[in-house]
Order: C-alpha cells, then structure tokens, then sequence
C-alpha cells in the first residue's frame, strides 16, 4: 500500500518546498512544526533552489536490498543556498569523487519503488552540475 | 497569433557506443556505422524514466518562459514508456512542475509520434482560447530486444512545449497530420519489447507518411523546401531522415542542425522534438522551421514555425541541447547498460 507519509511529503519531495522561520530565520527542510532553533512556530513557506553544496558524504557499498542494484552509490548531505539540507544520493559520477565542497544540481529523479507492483516514489538527488 | 513561448530538453548523460553493442553480439561496428550512422546513444540511469526526463525538460521550458506554473491550464505527455500502464505520468509531472490542481492533464500515445500529438493538442487548446498556456511533452527510455536491430538506435532523452499567445519565441503558423492503418511496428498488450514488421518499416510506413504530410504542409502553405532554414524528421536511425529530407528538396545545411540521432540515438517520442529543441538553440528571427514526425502504426505530424525576436534572449535560460550531448559524459560496458536497462534478472 502507498504510504500515506509519501503521498504528504509530496510538496517537499517534488518541489522543494520548505519553510523559514519567521522569528529567526532557520530554514527547514522538509517543512517544521517547531523550530528546532528558537522553538517558533511561525513558518512561510519557500522552494528550495534546485542546487547546493555537499557537507558531508560517504559511498554505500552494502545496501538495503531494494537497492542493491545501485551499490555502490554516495549518499551526501547537500545544502541549499537558502542553508535548506537534504539527505541525498548522488549519481551520475564515480561515486568516490563526491566530497565536501562539491557543487551539485538537484534533479528529479526516481528515488524508490515500493516492490514489484507498488507506486514509485520520486524526489531529488544531486548530479554533476551543468556549467 | 498562439506559438511556443518556451521549450526545454533533456538527455540522461550515460552513453553506450555502438561498438561496445556489436561487440557483445558479434556484429561488424563499421557496418552499423555506416549503414545507420549511429555511434552513440543515451542510457537512462536506473532512475531515470518518461516521468523524470519530462519533469526535466518542463522545468526548462518554464524557464525560458518565465511564467507562473499555476498559469498552465493544460499537460499533454506522449511517450511508449509511460512508468505506469495506469495512472497517468502527467499527475506526478504536472505535481513537481507546480502546475494545478486546476489543469487538465492527459497522457498519449502513438509510437514514436506521441510527442507532436500532445503538441498538437496543447497548442489547439491555447488557440481555442480553453486555457492561458499548455504544455506538451514528448519524452521516452524506448527499449529495443536484446540483440534486436533496435537496440542500437532505442534511446532516452525529451523535449517540452509550452504553447500560449503573448511572448511567442516561435510562432506556429501551420499543422498538417496524415495518418493511416500500416502495421510496421507493434507491441501488443503485457508483451515486453515491440516487434517490426520487416518490410513495412521503410517504404510504406516512415517514408510515405512523413513524405505525405510534408508535402501536404507545403500545399496548405504554399510554402517550398527552400522558404525553410531548418528542417527535422523523425530520427529512427541516421538514414531515413536524410533520405526523406534529400527527396523533399531539403540540402545538408537545412537539415544537420536538428539531426542529432548519431549522439543521441532514437529517443521514440522525444526525437524529433528534441531535434526542433536543437534548431530553436540557433536559429535567427524571421527563419522558417518544418519539423515532421513519425509514429509507428501510422502517422506523422508537421508544423511550420517562425522563429521571433524575442527566441535568442530567452534560449539562453536553460541548457542547450547540443550541451547535453557534448557534456562529461559516462560511457557504459553492455554489461552496466543491461543492468541499468534491467535486462539482467535477479532474485526477489
Ligand atoms: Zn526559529
């Protein structure tokens, strides 16, 4: 069955929504409740641009079954211009060359499919960037 | 007068050469080379599909545009490798594009002419005076049997149109369909790979009807294969578009611009909209353009288009597609290429 949590994520997953803090500005992706900097609960909401910085990585070479057809892939924490972070794979290159201060894009991509005969879930993942 | 106000295309960045493909059965390269004039072609990567190459390509044309999404009252999507047989791509890429709720969204199908035919429809919606902007995508990951003929052309790659009335980089200043019942190509329903009908693909389906309706958008226009600065058909191989377009009165420089098939291979409902994408990345305000598809089945599309002042501000938006086929690049083994394409079984 579609998880009712991905049919909610939508917003965050397919366009990169995700709210700012209007007390101190804290950008949250995906979208908050309670700022985990100042415990505000007054958000607007705002679309990520579609491009970041790599902070952290690291390459999977065992992975969950489903995607072991993948291995090995690098999985980075990539940050936004608006400081908006996403947990993220990124593909299109030797996995072993993605490393901090990598400069990546954010394309849609086909993230998961829930087993043979389930929906697919889509979102973003960083490539090599378009210079 | 209702035109493209803005276009986008995307081709996945992994390429298979045609050697590596003859390599693995036994085939002569040079032969290929020769006779169909590939040497390379796209791979999607194994999350890439119709969904993800249209969002791509949308998100471009939206660029070029500079329009508000929620403005797009219509989504057409034609491609043969829809991710679901059912529920509509156009719910999930209308969704990541911003678009809707309110829009009307549908998608087609028609072999490799899919794409023109959800251009046609958007582009008569946006005359019809029905909605302010519709969008109209042809995109695909075609696959060819293992060891097929095909399987040195079936690419993946797209190209988005969004049609409206103010702001037009290129007006569309006719459309011609001819259409007929020719079974040169098939796939019937739960079966994998399409079949060919041998000697019905050549003469009587692709040249006949992109030979017919090009003839029959110049009678309705008046115009001749010499008014055109570019010209595009549908690209099944290297051959057939040049021989069609040699024919039709069409020289080498009205035609190379928007012939991309030898990088690209055929991207089924992404080809020669991809190719108008490549000509629209050049072309000068005031040139004429034809482009033709075809579609397995049969049947081909036409349009003549006129590219307008304001095309060389705006392409400069989104990538070019001549961009895409040159970047860094990633060269597959067949065997990557059969595990991304899914062609290797594995256990649940
Ligand atoms: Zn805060």
């Amino acid at each position: 069955m579609p998880s009712p949590r991905y049919h909610r994520e939508i917003p965050a997953r397919y366009r990169l929504e995700a709210s700012r803090c209007l007390n101190c500005g804290r950008v949250a992706y995906p979208p908050r409740r309670v700022c985990p900097a100042c415990r505000g609960r007054n958000w607007e909401t705002l679309r990520l641009t579609p491009k970041g910085r790599v902070l952290t990585s690291t390459v999977i070479h065992v992975p969950p079954e489903e995607f072991l057809n993948e291995a090995p892939y690098a999985m980075a924490v990539v940050e936004t211009p608006e400081g908006g972070r996403l947990l993220t794979q990124v593909v299109d290159c030797d996995p072993g060359t993605v490393r901090p201060g990598m400069e990546v894009d954010l394309e849609f991509r086909l993230v998961r499919k829930e087993g043979r005969s389930g929906i697919l879930c889509y979102g973003h993942k960083g490539v090599p960037p378009e210079h | 007068m209702a035109g493209i106000v803005g276009y986008g295309a995307f081709i996945p960045r992994n390429r298979i050469r045609t050697e590596e493909i003859a390599r693995q059965w036994g085939k002569d390269p040079e032969s290929i080379r020769r006779g169909l004039l590939l040497e390379e072609k796209s791979v999607p990567g194994i999350d890439e599909d119709t969904i993800t190459i249209s969002v791509a390509a949308g998100r471009a044309a939206l660029k070029r545009a500079g329009i508000d999404p929620r403005r797009v009252g219509a989504l057409y999507i034609g491609s043969e490798s829809h991710p679901y047989a059912v529920k509509p791509s156009g719910t999930v890429v209308a969704e990541a594009l911003g678009m809707g709720p309110e829009i009307h969204v549908a998608d087609f199908e028609f072999a490799c002419k899919a794409g023109t035919e959800a251009m046609s429809v958007a582009l008569a919606m946006v005359e019809a005076g029905r909605v302010e902007y519709a969008m109209g995508i042809g995109a695909d990951t075609s696959q060819g049997a293992p060891n097929d003929a095909l399987e040195f052309s079936a690419s993946a790659g797209g190209a988005a149109y969004l049609f409206g009335k103010a702001d037009v980089l290129a007006e569309v200043l006719f459309t011609y369909s001819y259409t007929s019942d020719t079974p040169d190509f098939w796939r019937r329903e739960g079966q994998f790979y399409p079949r060919h009908g041998g000697r019905f693909t050549g003469e009587p389906a692709y040249f006949r009807h992109v030979r017919e309706a090009t003839l029959g958008i110049f009678r309705l226009s008046g115009l001749r294969a010499s008014d055109f600065r570019y010209a595009v058909f549908h690209m099944p191989n290297g051959k057939f578009p040049l021989t069609v377009g040699k024919e039709l009165g069409f020289t080498r420089e009205q035609l190379e611009t928007g012939w991309i098939v030898n990088k690209m291979g055929n991207t089924y409902s992404g080809s020669s909209p991809t190719g108008l994408a490549a000509i629209l990345d050049v072309a000068a305000p005031g040139d004429l353009i034809l482009i033709t598809s075809f579609g397995s089945g049969a049947g081909s599309d036409s349009f003549v288009l006129k590219a307008t002042q304001l095309l060389p501000e705006r392409r400069g938006l989104a990538p070019t597609v001549r961009s895409m086929l040159d970047r860094p690049r990633r060269y597959l083994t067949y065997g990557e290429y059969a595990k991304f394409r899914e062609k290797i079984i594995v256990n649940d």
